[in-house]
Protein backbone atom coordinates (compact mmCIF):
# COMPACT_ATOMS: atom_id res chain seq x y z
CA UNK A 1 0.00 0.00 0.00
CA UNK A 2 1.43 3.24 -0.96
CA UNK A 3 2.37 5.62 1.55
CA UNK A 4 0.09 8.72 2.23
CA UNK A 5 2.63 11.61 2.96
CA UNK A 6 -0.28 14.41 3.27
CA UNK A 7 -1.79 15.66 6.33
CA UNK A 8 -4.51 13.15 8.18
CA UNK A 9 -7.78 13.60 7.80
CA UNK A 10 -9.72 15.96 10.19
CA UNK A 11 -11.01 14.87 13.84
CA UNK A 12 -11.32 16.85 16.72
CA UNK A 13 -8.69 16.91 19.97
CA UNK A 14 -10.40 16.52 23.19
CA UNK A 15 -7.01 17.17 25.38
CA UNK A 16 -8.88 16.38 28.99
CA UNK A 17 -6.64 17.03 32.02
CA UNK A 18 -7.67 15.28 34.60
CA UNK A 19 -8.71 10.92 34.60
CA UNK A 20 -12.42 11.91 35.13
CA UNK A 21 -12.70 13.97 32.72
CA UNK A 22 -11.33 12.23 30.09
CA UNK A 23 -13.56 8.82 31.45
CA UNK A 24 -16.53 11.34 30.83
CA UNK A 25 -15.01 12.44 27.14
CA UNK A 26 -14.68 9.09 26.41
CA UNK A 27 -18.10 8.09 27.75
CA UNK A 28 -20.35 11.00 26.06
CA UNK A 29 -18.38 10.24 22.51
CA UNK A 30 -18.85 6.25 22.69
CA UNK A 31 -17.76 4.37 19.66
CA UNK A 32 -16.89 7.33 17.95
CA UNK A 33 -13.84 8.45 20.24
CA UNK A 34 -10.43 7.15 20.15
CA UNK A 35 -8.28 6.93 23.05
CA UNK A 36 -4.49 8.30 22.14
CA UNK A 37 -1.63 7.22 24.42
CA UNK A 38 1.93 7.82 22.97
CA UNK A 39 0.05 7.77 19.64
CA UNK A 40 2.52 5.18 18.05
CA UNK A 41 -0.11 2.78 17.12
CA UNK A 42 -2.55 5.54 16.71
CA UNK A 43 -1.35 7.56 14.00
CA UNK A 44 -0.44 4.40 11.29
CA UNK A 45 -3.97 4.13 11.27
CA UNK A 46 -5.25 7.74 11.34
CA UNK A 47 -2.41 8.09 8.77
CA UNK A 48 -3.50 5.52 6.38
CA UNK A 49 -7.16 6.37 5.87
CA UNK A 50 -7.84 2.96 7.66
CA UNK A 51 -9.88 4.19 11.18
CA UNK A 52 -11.08 7.20 10.77
CA UNK A 53 -12.15 8.37 14.13
CA UNK A 54 -14.92 11.14 15.04
CA UNK A 55 -12.96 12.65 17.79
CA UNK A 56 -9.31 11.96 19.42
CA UNK A 57 -8.58 12.08 22.86
CA UNK A 58 -5.56 12.63 24.15
CA UNK A 59 -4.55 11.99 27.51
CA UNK A 60 -0.70 13.22 27.33
CA UNK A 61 -2.11 15.84 30.19
CA UNK A 62 -3.58 14.13 32.09
CA UNK A 63 -1.01 14.14 34.38
CA UNK A 64 -2.30 12.10 37.04
CA UNK A 65 -2.33 8.93 34.86
CA UNK A 66 1.55 9.19 34.86
CA UNK A 67 4.30 8.19 36.97
CA UNK A 68 5.47 5.28 39.22
CA UNK A 69 4.27 4.69 42.93
CA UNK A 70 5.49 1.82 45.28
CA UNK A 71 3.05 0.78 47.63
CA UNK A 72 3.50 -0.10 50.96
CA UNK A 73 3.23 -3.48 50.80
CA UNK A 74 6.07 -4.00 48.57
CA UNK A 75 4.55 -3.98 45.10
CA UNK A 76 3.69 -1.09 42.64
CA UNK A 77 1.53 0.90 40.91
CA UNK A 78 2.49 2.59 37.89
CA UNK A 79 0.56 4.97 36.01
CA UNK A 80 -1.26 3.73 32.66
CA UNK A 81 0.51 7.10 30.97
CA UNK A 82 3.96 6.34 32.19
CA UNK A 83 6.05 6.15 29.13
CA UNK A 84 8.04 2.73 28.78
CA UNK A 85 11.33 4.56 28.97
CA UNK A 86 10.45 5.47 32.76
CA UNK A 87 9.59 1.98 33.63
CA UNK A 88 12.84 0.81 32.35
CA UNK A 89 14.64 3.66 34.24
CA UNK A 90 12.81 3.23 37.35
CA UNK A 91 14.92 1.91 40.10
CA UNK A 92 12.26 0.72 42.36
CA UNK A 93 11.13 -1.40 39.21
CA UNK A 94 14.36 -2.01 38.03
CA UNK A 95 15.25 -3.33 41.86
CA UNK A 96 12.35 -5.96 42.42
CA UNK A 97 10.18 -6.33 38.80
CA UNK A 98 13.55 -5.86 36.42
CA UNK A 99 11.51 -8.70 34.31
CA UNK A 100 9.28 -5.60 33.27
CA UNK A 101 12.32 -3.35 32.81
CA UNK A 102 13.81 -6.11 30.68
CA UNK A 103 10.49 -6.30 28.47
CA UNK A 104 9.85 -2.58 28.28
CA UNK A 105 13.58 -1.88 27.13
CA UNK A 106 12.91 -4.15 24.27
CA UNK A 107 9.92 -2.19 22.59
CA UNK A 108 10.17 -0.80 19.77
CA UNK A 109 13.20 2.22 19.65
CA UNK A 110 13.96 4.60 22.11
CA UNK A 111 12.58 7.56 20.59
CA UNK A 112 8.89 5.13 20.79
CA UNK A 113 9.77 4.50 24.58
CA UNK A 114 10.61 7.74 25.29
CA UNK A 115 6.67 8.52 23.83
CA UNK A 116 5.21 5.30 23.89
CA UNK A 117 3.25 4.66 27.23
CA UNK A 118 2.86 1.00 29.47
CA UNK A 119 -0.87 1.39 29.00
CA UNK A 120 -0.38 1.77 25.25
CA UNK A 121 1.66 -1.15 25.05
CA UNK A 122 -0.41 -3.68 26.81
CA UNK A 123 -3.35 -2.13 24.91
CA UNK A 124 -2.15 -1.73 21.30
CA UNK A 125 -3.51 -4.04 18.24
CA UNK A 126 -2.54 -6.30 15.76
CA UNK A 127 0.08 -6.23 13.65
CA UNK A 128 -1.38 -8.10 10.58
CA UNK A 129 -0.14 -6.92 7.63
CA UNK A 130 -3.63 -7.11 6.07
CA UNK A 131 -5.24 -5.92 8.74
CA UNK A 132 -3.32 -2.60 9.21
CA UNK A 133 -3.43 -2.29 5.33
CA UNK A 134 -7.09 -1.96 5.47
CA UNK A 135 -8.46 -5.64 4.44
CA UNK A 136 -11.49 -6.31 5.30
CA UNK A 137 -10.71 -9.11 7.29
CA UNK A 138 -12.42 -10.73 10.23
CA UNK A 139 -10.58 -8.49 12.51
CA UNK A 140 -11.79 -5.77 10.99
CA UNK A 141 -15.69 -6.46 11.09
CA UNK A 142 -15.25 -8.66 7.41
CA UNK A 143 -15.78 -12.25 6.62
CA UNK A 144 -12.34 -14.01 5.73
CA UNK A 145 -8.69 -13.93 6.62
CA UNK A 146 -5.88 -13.22 4.01
CA UNK A 147 -3.29 -14.63 5.98
CA UNK A 148 -4.43 -18.20 6.70
CA UNK A 149 -3.99 -19.11 3.08
CA UNK A 150 -2.07 -21.14 1.37
CA UNK A 151 0.15 -17.98 -0.14
CA UNK A 152 -1.06 -16.01 2.95
CA UNK A 153 2.68 -14.33 4.46
CA UNK A 154 1.67 -15.48 7.83
CA UNK A 155 5.39 -16.21 9.27
CA UNK A 156 4.65 -13.50 11.92
CA UNK A 157 1.14 -15.37 13.18
CA UNK A 158 -0.46 -17.49 15.69
CA UNK A 159 -0.10 -21.10 16.35
CA UNK A 160 -2.25 -21.19 19.19
CA UNK A 161 -6.05 -20.55 19.80
CA UNK A 162 -6.62 -19.44 16.25
CA UNK A 163 -10.11 -19.23 15.70
CA UNK A 164 -10.65 -17.74 12.21
CA UNK A 165 -8.37 -14.44 12.59
CA UNK A 166 -4.82 -15.53 12.92
CA UNK A 167 -3.13 -12.43 14.37
CA UNK A 168 -1.03 -12.03 17.60
CA UNK A 169 -0.47 -9.69 20.43
CA UNK A 170 2.41 -7.73 19.80
CA UNK A 171 3.04 -6.53 23.21
CA UNK A 172 6.42 -7.13 24.94
CA UNK A 173 5.29 -5.50 28.51
CA UNK A 174 2.29 -7.93 28.29
CA UNK A 175 3.90 -11.12 28.95
CA UNK A 176 6.60 -9.34 31.92
CA UNK A 177 3.31 -8.37 33.42
CA UNK A 178 1.18 -11.99 33.32
CA UNK A 179 4.11 -12.96 34.49
CA UNK A 180 4.16 -10.51 37.89
CA UNK A 181 0.58 -11.78 38.14
CA UNK A 182 -0.24 -7.98 37.58
CA UNK A 183 -3.53 -6.40 38.22
CA UNK A 184 -4.81 -3.36 35.63
CA UNK A 185 -7.13 -0.80 36.80
CA UNK A 186 -10.11 0.31 34.56
CA UNK A 187 -11.91 3.11 34.93
CA UNK A 188 -15.93 3.59 33.26
CA UNK A 189 -18.94 5.33 34.42
CA UNK A 190 -20.28 2.51 36.45
CA UNK A 191 -16.84 2.72 38.53
CA UNK A 192 -13.27 1.05 39.20
CA UNK A 193 -12.99 -2.26 38.02
CA UNK A 194 -9.55 -4.42 38.80
CA UNK A 195 -8.64 -7.31 36.57
CA UNK A 196 -5.70 -10.11 36.32
CA UNK A 197 -3.71 -8.99 33.31
CA UNK A 198 -4.10 -12.35 31.72
CA UNK A 199 -7.92 -11.85 31.90
CA UNK A 200 -7.35 -8.02 30.32
CA UNK A 201 -7.16 -9.90 27.15
CA UNK A 202 -9.69 -11.74 24.73
CA UNK A 203 -9.07 -14.56 21.85
CA UNK A 204 -10.61 -13.92 18.84
CA UNK A 205 -13.38 -16.90 19.74
CA UNK A 206 -14.90 -14.36 22.13
CA UNK A 207 -14.32 -11.21 20.02
CA UNK A 208 -12.28 -11.20 16.96
CA UNK A 209 -12.43 -7.49 16.28
CA UNK A 210 -10.71 -6.16 19.59
CA UNK A 211 -7.75 -7.68 21.69
CA UNK A 212 -8.71 -6.48 24.87
CA UNK A 213 -11.82 -6.01 26.87
CA UNK A 214 -11.86 -2.68 27.30
CA UNK A 215 -15.39 -1.08 26.17
CA UNK A 216 -15.97 2.12 24.78
CA UNK A 217 -16.17 4.11 28.29
CA UNK A 218 -13.65 2.11 29.09
CA UNK A 219 -10.09 4.36 30.28
CA UNK A 220 -7.32 1.95 31.64
CA UNK A 221 -5.83 3.71 34.64
CA UNK A 222 -2.93 2.04 36.37
CA UNK A 223 -1.37 -0.93 36.10
CA UNK A 224 -0.36 -2.56 39.68
CA UNK A 225 2.12 -5.36 40.32
CA UNK A 226 2.03 -6.99 43.57
CA UNK A 227 5.06 -8.15 46.23
CA UNK A 228 4.40 -11.80 45.41
CA UNK A 229 7.48 -12.25 43.11
CA UNK A 230 9.49 -8.96 43.81
CA UNK A 231 12.97 -10.14 43.86
CA UNK A 232 12.48 -13.15 42.04
CA UNK A 233 14.45 -15.42 39.35
CA UNK A 234 13.61 -13.82 36.00
CA UNK A 235 13.73 -14.76 32.31
CA UNK A 236 12.46 -12.42 29.33
CA UNK A 237 13.89 -12.80 26.05
CA UNK A 238 12.11 -11.71 22.50
CA UNK A 239 13.08 -12.82 19.52
CA UNK A 240 12.48 -10.60 16.13
CA UNK A 241 14.31 -9.63 13.14
CA UNK A 242 15.92 -6.64 13.48
CA UNK A 243 17.21 -5.66 17.07
CA UNK A 244 15.39 -2.38 16.83
CA UNK A 245 11.62 -1.36 15.92
CA UNK A 246 10.46 -5.08 15.70
CA UNK A 247 7.51 -6.70 17.21
CA UNK A 248 8.22 -9.87 18.75
CA UNK A 249 7.89 -13.12 16.73
CA UNK A 250 7.76 -14.63 19.99
CA UNK A 251 8.65 -13.59 23.53
CA UNK A 252 8.73 -15.26 26.98
CA UNK A 253 8.63 -14.40 30.79
CA UNK A 254 9.06 -15.97 33.85
CA UNK A 255 9.10 -15.14 37.19
CA UNK A 256 10.58 -18.05 38.94
CA UNK A 257 10.90 -18.52 43.38
CA UNK A 258 13.69 -21.36 43.54
CA UNK A 259 14.29 -22.95 47.07
CA UNK A 260 17.18 -25.33 47.50
CA UNK A 261 17.33 -25.82 43.67
CA UNK A 262 13.63 -26.66 43.23
CA UNK A 263 10.96 -24.31 41.88
CA UNK A 264 8.67 -23.11 44.34
CA UNK A 265 6.44 -21.00 42.91
CA UNK A 266 6.76 -19.94 38.96
CA UNK A 267 4.59 -17.46 36.54
CA UNK A 268 5.26 -17.83 32.88
CA UNK A 269 3.60 -16.37 29.93
CA UNK A 270 4.41 -16.09 26.20
CA UNK A 271 3.30 -13.25 23.68
CA UNK A 272 3.36 -13.69 19.67
CA UNK A 273 2.33 -16.94 19.31
CA UNK A 274 -1.87 -16.40 19.57
CA UNK A 275 -4.34 -13.29 19.59
CA UNK A 276 -3.90 -12.83 23.43
CA UNK A 277 -0.81 -13.20 25.46
CA UNK A 278 -0.49 -17.16 26.83
CA UNK A 279 -0.79 -17.93 30.39
CA UNK A 280 0.85 -20.94 30.46
CA UNK A 281 -0.67 -22.71 33.77
CA UNK A 282 -0.17 -26.07 32.26
CA UNK A 283 3.48 -25.70 32.23
CA UNK A 284 3.59 -24.06 35.58
CA UNK A 285 1.49 -27.04 37.16
CA UNK A 286 4.10 -29.33 35.80
CA UNK A 287 6.89 -27.74 37.05
CA UNK A 288 6.17 -26.66 40.26
CA UNK A 289 8.20 -29.24 42.90
CA UNK A 290 10.36 -30.27 40.19
CA UNK A 291 14.45 -29.07 40.44
CA UNK A 292 14.91 -26.19 38.25
CA UNK A 293 16.72 -27.50 35.60
CA UNK A 294 17.63 -28.41 31.63
CA UNK A 295 15.36 -31.82 31.90
CA UNK A 296 12.40 -30.10 33.52
CA UNK A 297 12.54 -27.26 30.86
CA UNK A 298 13.00 -29.66 28.30
CA UNK A 299 9.38 -31.17 29.32
CA UNK A 300 8.11 -28.01 30.30
CA UNK A 301 8.82 -26.91 26.52
CA UNK A 302 6.97 -29.54 25.21
CA UNK A 303 3.63 -29.20 27.18
CA UNK A 304 3.94 -25.39 26.28
CA UNK A 305 3.47 -25.79 22.52
CA UNK A 306 0.78 -29.04 22.83
CA UNK A 307 -2.08 -28.21 20.50
CA UNK A 308 0.02 -25.99 18.10
CA UNK A 309 -0.83 -25.59 14.65
CA UNK A 310 1.06 -24.17 12.40
CA UNK A 311 0.42 -22.17 9.18
CA UNK A 312 1.91 -22.52 5.86
CA UNK A 313 5.14 -20.43 6.63
CA UNK A 314 5.49 -20.57 10.85
CA UNK A 315 6.42 -23.56 11.31
CA UNK A 316 9.38 -22.49 12.69
CA UNK A 317 7.71 -21.18 16.05
CA UNK A 318 6.78 -24.42 16.83
CA UNK A 319 10.04 -25.45 17.93
CA UNK A 320 11.06 -21.72 19.10
CA UNK A 321 8.51 -21.64 21.17
CA UNK A 322 9.46 -24.67 23.03
CA UNK A 323 13.00 -23.71 23.58
CA UNK A 324 11.76 -20.59 24.51
CA UNK A 325 10.26 -21.69 27.41
CA UNK A 326 13.07 -24.27 28.64
CA UNK A 327 15.28 -21.56 28.81
CA UNK A 328 12.88 -19.26 30.78
CA UNK A 329 12.79 -22.05 33.19
CA UNK A 330 16.31 -23.43 33.02
CA UNK A 331 18.22 -20.31 32.28
CA UNK A 332 20.47 -19.89 29.87
CA UNK A 333 24.59 -20.69 30.87
CA UNK A 334 26.26 -17.73 29.56
CA UNK A 335 29.84 -18.48 28.07
CA UNK A 336 32.01 -15.73 26.90
CA UNK B 1 -14.37 21.97 22.86
CA UNK B 2 -16.29 21.70 19.30
CA UNK B 3 -15.46 19.94 15.81
CA UNK B 4 -14.21 22.40 13.74
CA UNK B 5 -13.15 20.77 10.50
CA UNK B 6 -15.54 21.94 7.39
CA UNK B 7 -13.70 21.29 4.08
CA UNK B 8 -12.45 24.78 2.54
CA UNK B 9 -15.00 24.95 -0.34
CA UNK B 10 -13.68 25.92 -3.82
CA UNK B 11 -14.03 29.53 -3.92
CA UNK B 12 -12.24 29.80 -0.67
CA UNK B 13 -8.88 27.90 -2.18
CA UNK B 14 -9.59 29.98 -5.55
CA UNK B 15 -9.39 33.30 -3.04
CA UNK B 16 -6.09 32.28 -1.62
CA UNK B 17 -4.75 31.11 -4.60
CA UNK B 18 -4.95 34.89 -5.84
CA UNK B 19 -1.84 36.39 -6.26
CA UNK B 20 0.09 33.39 -6.48
CA UNK B 21 2.55 32.42 -9.51
CA UNK B 22 1.60 29.20 -10.76
CA UNK B 23 5.09 28.50 -9.88
CA UNK B 24 5.26 29.08 -6.55
CA UNK B 25 1.82 27.09 -6.23
CA UNK B 26 3.49 24.42 -7.96
CA UNK B 27 6.68 24.59 -5.53
CA UNK B 28 3.93 24.47 -2.68
CA UNK B 29 2.18 21.32 -3.51
CA UNK B 30 5.47 19.58 -3.84
CA UNK B 31 6.98 20.94 -0.59
CA UNK B 32 3.31 20.06 0.82
CA UNK B 33 2.69 17.25 -0.53
CA UNK B 34 -0.96 18.17 -1.38
CA UNK B 35 -2.98 21.47 -2.89
CA UNK B 36 -5.70 22.08 -0.61
CA UNK B 37 -3.27 21.85 2.17
CA UNK B 38 -0.20 23.90 0.83
CA UNK B 39 -2.62 26.48 -0.74
CA UNK B 40 -3.94 27.34 2.78
CA UNK B 41 -0.73 27.77 4.98
CA UNK B 42 2.08 27.98 2.71
CA UNK B 43 1.48 31.34 1.02
CA UNK B 44 -0.16 33.22 3.98
CA UNK B 45 2.21 36.09 3.59
CA UNK B 46 1.96 36.58 -0.15
CA UNK B 47 -2.25 36.66 -0.13
CA UNK B 48 -3.77 40.13 1.03
CA UNK B 49 -6.68 38.57 2.44
CA UNK B 50 -5.47 36.05 5.48
CA UNK B 51 -7.92 32.97 5.18
CA UNK B 52 -7.31 31.06 7.96
CA UNK B 53 -7.41 27.28 6.93
CA UNK B 54 -10.76 25.96 8.43
CA UNK B 55 -9.50 24.16 11.91
CA UNK B 56 -6.60 26.16 12.84
CA UNK B 57 -5.98 27.53 16.16
CA UNK B 58 -3.30 30.19 17.05
CA UNK B 59 -1.24 28.79 19.39
CA UNK B 60 2.35 29.49 21.02
CA UNK B 61 4.49 27.15 21.02
CA UNK B 62 8.23 27.26 22.15
CA UNK B 63 10.77 26.33 19.86
CA UNK B 64 14.91 26.91 20.23
CA UNK B 65 14.15 29.11 22.79
CA UNK B 66 11.62 31.83 21.19
CA UNK B 67 8.18 31.54 21.31
CA UNK B 68 6.60 31.56 18.09
CA UNK B 69 2.45 32.23 17.44
CA UNK B 70 1.35 29.90 14.64
CA UNK B 71 -1.79 28.33 13.24
CA UNK B 72 -2.24 24.46 13.91
CA UNK B 73 -4.85 22.20 12.95
CA UNK B 74 -5.72 19.72 15.19
CA UNK B 75 -4.34 16.79 12.97
CA UNK B 76 -1.02 18.65 12.41
CA UNK B 77 2.30 16.93 13.36
CA UNK B 78 4.77 18.77 14.93
CA UNK B 79 7.61 17.82 11.64
CA UNK B 80 4.40 19.64 9.83
CA UNK B 81 4.22 22.69 11.64
CA UNK B 82 8.11 22.91 11.94
CA UNK B 83 9.07 22.65 8.13
CA UNK B 84 5.98 24.32 6.45
CA UNK B 85 4.86 26.53 8.86
CA UNK B 86 7.97 28.02 11.14
CA UNK B 87 10.67 27.28 7.80
CA UNK B 88 12.59 24.83 10.14
CA UNK B 89 13.20 22.01 7.53
CA UNK B 90 16.66 21.23 8.74
CA UNK B 91 13.78 18.82 10.78
CA UNK B 92 13.48 15.66 7.61
CA UNK B 93 10.82 13.78 7.23
CA UNK B 94 12.10 10.65 5.98
CA UNK B 95 8.88 7.66 6.62
CA UNK B 96 6.56 9.75 8.54
CA UNK B 97 5.45 6.63 10.33
CA UNK B 98 7.84 6.48 13.30
CA UNK B 99 10.07 4.27 11.49
CA UNK B 100 13.53 6.09 10.53
CA UNK B 101 14.79 8.81 12.97
CA UNK B 102 15.00 11.61 10.29
CA UNK B 103 12.26 13.88 12.08
CA UNK B 104 13.96 13.12 15.88
CA UNK B 105 13.94 16.61 17.61
CA UNK B 106 14.07 16.88 21.21
CA UNK B 107 11.11 17.86 23.48
CA UNK B 108 11.72 18.80 27.14
CA UNK B 109 14.97 17.68 26.40
CA UNK B 110 13.37 14.00 25.11
CA UNK B 111 14.63 12.71 21.61
CA UNK B 112 11.03 11.98 19.86
CA UNK B 113 9.74 11.12 16.35
CA UNK B 114 7.96 15.03 15.20
CA UNK B 115 6.60 12.99 12.55
CA UNK B 116 4.48 11.26 14.97
CA UNK B 117 3.74 14.08 17.60
CA UNK B 118 0.92 16.27 17.58
CA UNK B 119 1.97 19.93 17.14
CA UNK B 120 -1.19 20.45 19.94
CA UNK B 121 0.46 18.39 22.59
CA UNK B 122 3.70 20.10 22.98
CA UNK B 123 1.82 23.79 23.56
CA UNK B 124 3.23 23.52 27.33
CA UNK B 125 6.66 21.95 26.06
CA UNK B 126 9.88 23.02 24.73
CA UNK B 127 11.08 22.03 21.57
CA UNK B 128 14.80 21.95 20.15
CA UNK B 129 15.64 21.59 16.76
CA UNK B 130 18.94 21.16 14.96
CA UNK B 131 18.67 24.72 13.98
CA UNK B 132 18.77 25.58 17.93
CA UNK B 133 21.51 23.91 18.26
CA UNK B 134 24.28 25.78 18.05
CA UNK B 135 25.22 29.18 19.48
CA UNK B 136 24.14 32.83 18.37
CA UNK B 137 27.62 33.51 17.59
CA UNK B 138 27.60 30.45 15.42
CA UNK B 139 29.86 28.16 17.67
CA UNK B 140 28.89 24.57 17.27
CA UNK B 141 27.25 21.98 19.53
CA UNK B 142 29.96 19.59 20.00
CA UNK B 143 28.02 16.86 18.55
CA UNK B 144 27.59 19.08 14.99
CA UNK B 145 31.70 20.24 15.51
CA UNK B 146 32.67 16.38 16.25
CA UNK B 147 31.21 15.27 12.51
CA UNK B 148 32.56 17.80 11.13
CA UNK B 149 36.07 16.60 12.37
CA UNK B 150 35.56 12.67 11.48
CA UNK B 151 33.24 13.48 8.41
CA UNK B 152 30.24 11.31 10.01
CA UNK B 153 28.23 11.26 7.10
CA UNK B 154 27.48 10.54 3.72
CA UNK B 155 24.39 12.17 1.93
CA UNK B 156 23.63 13.58 5.41
CA UNK B 157 19.69 13.48 4.87
CA UNK B 158 19.45 11.99 8.23
CA UNK B 159 21.88 13.89 9.63
CA UNK B 160 19.66 16.07 12.24
CA UNK B 161 17.74 13.50 13.40
CA UNK B 162 21.00 11.75 14.48
CA UNK B 163 22.17 14.60 15.75
CA UNK B 164 18.88 15.02 18.30
CA UNK B 165 19.19 11.21 18.95
CA UNK B 166 22.93 12.06 20.22
CA UNK B 167 22.59 14.68 22.24
CA UNK B 168 19.00 14.12 24.07
CA UNK B 169 21.25 10.41 24.82
CA UNK B 170 24.59 12.28 26.26
CA UNK B 171 22.42 14.08 28.71
CA UNK B 172 21.63 10.96 30.17
CA UNK B 173 24.90 9.06 29.82
CA UNK B 174 27.67 11.79 28.74
CA UNK B 175 30.28 8.99 28.59
CA UNK B 176 28.74 6.00 26.66
CA UNK B 177 30.91 3.18 24.93
CA UNK B 178 30.43 2.77 21.43
CA UNK B 179 27.89 -0.18 22.60
CA UNK B 180 25.95 2.01 24.54
CA UNK B 181 25.85 4.75 22.24
CA UNK B 182 25.04 2.82 19.19
CA UNK B 183 22.03 1.53 21.50
CA UNK B 184 21.04 4.74 22.47
CA UNK B 185 20.73 5.93 18.74
CA UNK B 186 19.36 2.54 17.66
CA UNK B 187 16.14 4.67 16.61
CA UNK B 188 17.91 6.66 13.60
CA UNK B 189 18.09 4.62 10.53
CA UNK B 190 21.00 5.72 7.80
CA UNK B 191 20.19 4.89 4.09
CA UNK B 192 24.02 4.90 3.18
CA UNK B 193 24.75 2.71 5.98
CA UNK B 194 27.55 4.54 7.04
CA UNK B 195 26.91 3.89 11.28
CA UNK B 196 30.78 3.33 11.63
CA UNK B 197 31.59 6.55 10.65
CA UNK B 198 28.55 7.66 12.04
CA UNK B 199 29.56 6.39 15.91
CA UNK B 200 32.86 7.72 15.39
CA UNK B 201 31.85 11.39 14.45
CA UNK B 202 29.26 10.86 17.92
CA UNK B 203 31.81 9.65 19.97
CA UNK B 204 33.88 12.42 19.03
CA UNK B 205 31.07 14.72 19.84
CA UNK B 206 30.64 13.38 23.22
CA UNK B 207 34.31 13.63 23.88
CA UNK B 208 33.99 17.43 23.08
CA UNK B 209 31.35 18.12 25.18
CA UNK B 210 33.33 16.28 27.89
CA UNK B 211 36.12 18.91 27.06
CA UNK B 212 38.66 16.09 26.47
CA UNK B 213 38.97 16.18 22.71
CA UNK B 214 41.45 19.13 21.42
CA UNK B 215 40.28 19.99 18.16
CA UNK B 216 41.50 19.22 14.92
Amino acid sequence: MAVIRDIMPAFDLLQPSSAAEAQKLLQQNGPDAWVMAGGLDSFDWLKDRIKKPRVLVDLSGVEELKGVRPASDGGVEIGAMTTLTEVVRHPFIKEHFALLSQGAELAASPQIRNQGTLGGNVSQDARCHYYRAGWPCYRAGGNICYADTPTGRNREHAILNADRCVAVNPSDSAPALIALDAKFVIQSSKGQRVVDAEDYYIGPDIDITHLNILQPGDLLTAIRIPATYAGATFYFEKIRDRNVWDFALLNVASAIKVSSGNIDQMRIAVNGAAARPLHLTAVEQFAKGKPRNAATGEEAGKIAVQGAVPLQFNAYKIPLMRNLVKRAIAGVEVTS
Amino acid sequence: MEVMFDMPDESNIKEVLKGVSRRKFIQGVIAGGAGVSAATYLFRASTATSAASAGERLITINVNGRDRRVDVMKQETLAMTLRYKLGLTGTKIGCDRAECGACTVLIDGVPRYSCSTLTHTVRNAKVLTIEGLAKEDGTLHPVQQGIIEEQGFQCAFCMSGFVMASVGFLQTNPNPTRAELAHGISGNLCRCQDYDKILTALLRGAEIMRGEATHA
